[in-house]
């Protein structure tokens, strides 16, 4: 029972909490954010049992779950598609998000004094675009829910600073555009095969891979969800809405909302093009996986220059997703494996960074790097050991997970022959230590001035908030240690 | 208790480990948190220890733990060379860590907690980096070694200290990456980064390019050069001399500079093996390499007037011995080249703790500032003799011995110039030891040494017994851990298990 209808119950769970958070908050405003995160939580355990599932199915020589949608058969109705790489996804989006959640209890006061339920109410719908897109096996209704996560995503940008909402403005218009990009080019695809469903859609492709119509349709996919993922020159939204708006919504935005959008891409590049259908006929994948390393460099060169800690996590966000987009684009099973794996990695490392830099955006008020001294070492002992560990991580310097993901798309590199972006995976390293070591330099050894650094009281966040980040950057320690099997699960992924 | 012996290597690496969280919760009650020391460094040494017989049979212990990356196991074997430079890293701690003692107290340094604890840290890695079974394992301590020594350098946190750990980093995090990029294209063509005694045996007889190997062993070179102190890639060193002085004598002249050396062993003997080396002519430009350094650093040690910046000029140079002895690829070249591995820690490690000693008393950093130091430091200044006779090779110290063998290792293979820049080199060692010495014992000393006695038996002690060391293993060179043997095993190791020449 719990089986069969799976796939639908992670849309369903959502929508019930949205609207029981709406509800409930026009009596007890404090509901809202239990409420969110149990809903966030109920679906990582779904995610959980859906990857369970799946393995067994798999190890079984079963195909993947599919749910059609009031009964309707496929390509009529809309269906689900729970399979290994969905099931990976909801896993990482929903447990991140949970934890988030969990942690913005303790941050509620200083940004959304008003309004909790809105709030909450629309990060739920947010969450619900997000695992929609996943789930569905249907090019129109993953626009569908695209939108619906950008619109909520929107609304979540623009509540923050006096800029906030000039960023959310900005991203709402690029955002469109992409989204309509994108629209345009599942209309092309299907006035050439007549369909929706993805997998319908995989056995015509090879049919009619010749024909122009193919590439301008994919073009105009890539492009939009581009924007969604921030792929290189793409990005022009990403940095101030990150920076700009309150510090809870960049903590659940900037680590799972671009990767969703490169679920999409991995859907639509290697699923339902085919890796190999794809390359035989046109050379796209070359072209992203060279973005993707441009993007890798920028994102990292413009995070040195940065002198706002979220405007900092932002680029380097920019270069990270480029690792996965590039791990993508090689289409060999070791890179695709290690974009897989960083997509786990850097959506904890970012969640914790954007943890961290939001309990100094609460305590200090500001995040400007030119302020940071070894007073903060005093004031937020926990807050940045745990900075610490997710900075090692994002270096990737071993045993952190963030040293194994690199690890596989170096390999993917080589695999590929592809010297430039082994050499751009390498020097990329250098340059995240660059940023992460001249903060970890000022926190640790940088004098606060005339007082000494250990006259400084604590002054750390509750436990509520110091627990979760921590929590998941522990987490970054124990995934560098048993990366093996994760890593044999993910490349097992790489459809053939 | 007895304990299964393929766990002993694991534990090894562990001890000083768990001793990381004793120390700092010990933070306040400073003769416990230093007992924590002394009772891991002792643990470690008596393990390590127990390893002996076995490597003196060229047994391996130990095995693969887990899959630490696909495909990839994390390995801790302890094989003789593991053991050995294991031994010398685990039983300098013990001495190291009753300076340290003396040393921090005596100069009031602060933040003695994360000192220790960090000094804990880098001792783990040592001990990893020596067992690692492969050349994965060997990367995972390598950068955690990086990292754990990062705090040691930056100690006193002035403005210098911080320059001089920027450049560290630098140094040490760019070579890591190549090593890990020189790994994963290794990995990709043999599909093993296992370390066998002879070199790889899936690397003889694969149909690699010349070019690939080329590229693969520069990358790794380059990798374990840095710390190795290998011109042009020595200058962190000097800089990291910005520590404090237990730092300079263990680490940066004992467990990470040897590392670097012991790295260019493992590369060069136990991955690629001496025959492929040889084929593509990647021997002579280690060879080139190392004789220069050596020559050059001894030029510029005659420069430095600061006496860390001497011995650290020093360092840069006897690690070039090291390397020339492996680049030569013979018997006694590779026989000297271990000799010596344990030869200049043992010496160089007293003419550190001497240094340090000068300067919590004297508060003296400068040679031209010792005049006539001797004859209120009379113990500092026998072991700094001994140390200095050592390096410059004069015998019965154990210094003499591993740079005969050397010597012997370039006319086996016929390199009469390196011959020449050994021989060069060892006068040049005495040219700028010796006025150091005679300073000390013949000049007239100035009023302020006047009130000033020797230093702290905290720190005279261990000075003294590693000088005594020094001595005893010239004399002995088996006397209690079966060195000379030790490194016989090795040699024959590396010359007899499929190594070609």
């Amino acid at each position: 029972m719990i089986e069969a209808n799976l796939p639908a119950m992670f849309v369903v769970s959502y929508i019930s909490v949205a609207l029981l958070i709406v509800l409930a908050g026009v009596r007890v405003k404090q509901s809202a954010q239990p409420l969110a995160t149990m809903g966030a939580l109920v679906a990582a355990l779904l995610s959980f049992v859906g990857w369970v599932v799946v393995q067994a199915h798999t190890d079984a020589g079963f195909p993947a779950t599919r749910y059609g949608f009031g009964g309707w058969a496929p390509p009529i109705g809309i269906e689900f598609v729970l399979d290994g790489l969905s099931a990976f996804f909801l896993m990482v989006v929903n447990g991140v998000a949970a934890v988030v959640l969990w942690h913005s209890a303790g941050n509620i006061d200083k940004h959304l004094d008003a309004h909790p339920p809105t709030f909450y109410a629309l990060a739920t719908l947010f969450l619900l675009g997000l695992n929609g897109m996943i789930l569905t096996g249907d090019l129109f209704n993953l626009y569908v829910f695209l939108e619906i996560s950008s619109l909520s995503s929107y609304a979540l940008i623009a509540i923050g600073s006096r800029q906030a909402p000039l960023a959310a403005f900005r991203y709402l218009i690029l955002g469109t555009v992409g989204g309509t990009l994108y629209l345009i080019g599942v209309g092309f695809m299907y006035a050439m095969t007549g369909t929706l469903n993805m997998i319908d859609m995989m056995a015509i492709i090879p049919l009619i891979a010749q024909e122009p119509g193919v590439l301008v349709a994919l073009l105009l996919m890539i492009i939009g969800i581009g924007v969604k993922a921030a792929l290189f020159p793409l990005y022009g939204w990403l940095p101030e809405s990150y920076t700009q708006t309150n510090s809870i919504s960049s903590a659940l935005i900037a680590p799972i909302g671009t990767k969703v959008a490169a679920y999409v891409m991995i859907r639509i590049l290697l699923y339902v093009f085919g890796a190999t259908e794809l390359n035989a006929v046109w050379p796209l994948s070359d072209a992203i996986a060279l973005l993707a390393g441009a993007g890798i460099l920028f994102g990292s060169v413009m995070a040195i220059l940065q002198k706002n800690l979220k405007r900092m996590l932002a680029f380097s966000s920019i270069s990270q997703i480029g690792y996965i987009l590039m791990g993508v684009a090689l289409m060999n099973p070791l890179a695709f494996a290690g974009a897989l794996f960083h997509v786990l990695n850097h959506a904890l490392m970012k969640a914790t960074l954007f943890m961290v830099s939001s309990h100094l955006e609460r305590q200090e008020g500001s995040v400007d790097i030119r302020d940071f001294n070894d007073s903060y070492r005093v004031k937020y002992p926990w807050s940045m050991a745990t900075f610490t560990l997710a900075a090692i991580s994002m270096i990737g310097l071993p045993p952190m997970a963030g040293f194994f993901s690199k690890w596989m798309l170096a390999l993917g590199t080589i695999e590929a022959g592809h010297w430039i972006l082994f050499g751009v995976i390498l020097s990329s390293s250098l340059l995240n230590a660059v940023y992460f070591f001249g903060i970890l330099e000022k926190v640790y050894l940088r004098r606060s001035g005339q007082k000494e650094a250990s006259k400084h009281p604590m002054n750390e966040v509750s436990w509520g908030m110091r627990l979760p980040a921590l929590m998941l950057a522990l987490t970054l320690l124990v995934f560098g240690f048993i990366n093996a099997p994760i890593l044999e699960v993910l490349q097992s992924l790489f459809p053939t | 208790m007895m304990v299964q012996s393929e766990f002993i290597p694991l534990l090894a690496v562990l001890v000083s480990l768990f001793a990381i969280p004793l120390i700092a919760l010990s933070s306040n009650r400073p003769n416990l948190r230093e007992a924590w020391t002394f009772i891991a460094a002792l643990i470690k040494f008596g393990l390590v220890v127990s390893l002996i017989p076995g490597a003196l049979q060229g047994e391996t212990v130990g095995g693969a733990l887990f899959e630490i990356a696909p495909g990839l196991p994390f390995e801790l074997e302890a094989d003789p060379l593991g053991v050995f430079f294991a031994l010398i890293a685990s039983g300098l701690w013990i001495f190291t860590s009753a300076y340290s003692i003396g040393y921090m107290r005596g100069n009031s340094e602060v933040k003695q907690t994360r000192f220790f604890a960090a000094f804990a840290m880098s001792l783990s890695s040592t001990i990893g980096v020596a067992f690692a079974g492969n050349l994965f394992t060997f990367i995972v301590f390598y950068e955690i070694l990086t990292l754990s020594t990062y705090p040691l350098v930056v100690h006193k946190e002035s403005d210098a200290a911080i320059q001089a750990a920027r450049k560290y980093l630098t140094y040490t995090l760019t070579a890591g990456l190549l090593l890990v990029a020189g790994a994963a294209l290794l990995y990709m063509e043999t599909g093993t980064l296992d370390f066998e005694a002879g070199g790889l045996a899936a690397l003889t007889t694969s149909t690699l390019s010349t070019g690939k190997l080329w590229v693969i062993f520069i990358l790794m070179f380059i990798g374990v050069g840095v710390k190795a102190g290998v011109m042009p890639l020595h200058s962190w060193l000097p800089s990291a001399m910005a520590a404090p002085t237990p730092v300079s004598s263990l680490l940066h002249a004992v467990a990470v500079v040897k590392s670097g050396v012991f790295g260019v062993l493992r590369v060069s003997g136990f991955v690629f093996g001496f025959g492929v080396l040889q084929q593509i002519g990647a021997d002579v430009l280690m060879m080139v390499l190392s004789a220069f350094t050596l020559t050059v650093a001894s030029f510029l040690a005659f420069k430095q007037d600061n006496l860390k910046r001497r011995l650290a000029y020093s360092t840069v140079g006897h690690l070039s011995y090291i390397v020339l002895g492996v680049s030569l690829m013979t018997m006694s070249g590779v026989l000297g080249s271990v000799l010596h591995i344990a030869a200049h820690a043992t010496m160089k490690i007293t003419l550190f703790f001497c240094a340090g000693a000068i300067y919590v008393n004297l508060h003296k950093d400068s040679i031209s500032q010792l005049d006539g130091a001797a004859k209120v430091m009379p113990w500092t200044f026998a072991a700094f003799t001994i140390g200095a006779m050592g390096l410059t090779g004069i015998p019965p110290i154990n210094g003499f011995f591993s740079k005969w063998t050397l010597a012997l290792g370039t006319i086996e293979a016929a390199q009469w110039i390196p011959l020449g820049l050994l021989i060069l080199s060892g006068l040049m060692n005495a040219g700028y030891f010796f006025p150091i010495v005679a300073r000390a014992y013949f000049k007239p000393g100035g009023q302020d040494l006047e009130g000033h006695g020797e230093a702290n038996p905290w720190m005279v002690v261990p000075l003294v017994s590693t000088a005594l060391l020094s001595v005893i293993f010239g004399l002995f060179p088996n006397a209690f851990v079966h060195i000379l043997d030790l490194a016989t095993v090795i040699m024959e190791q590396i010359f007899h298990s499929g190594g070609s020449l």
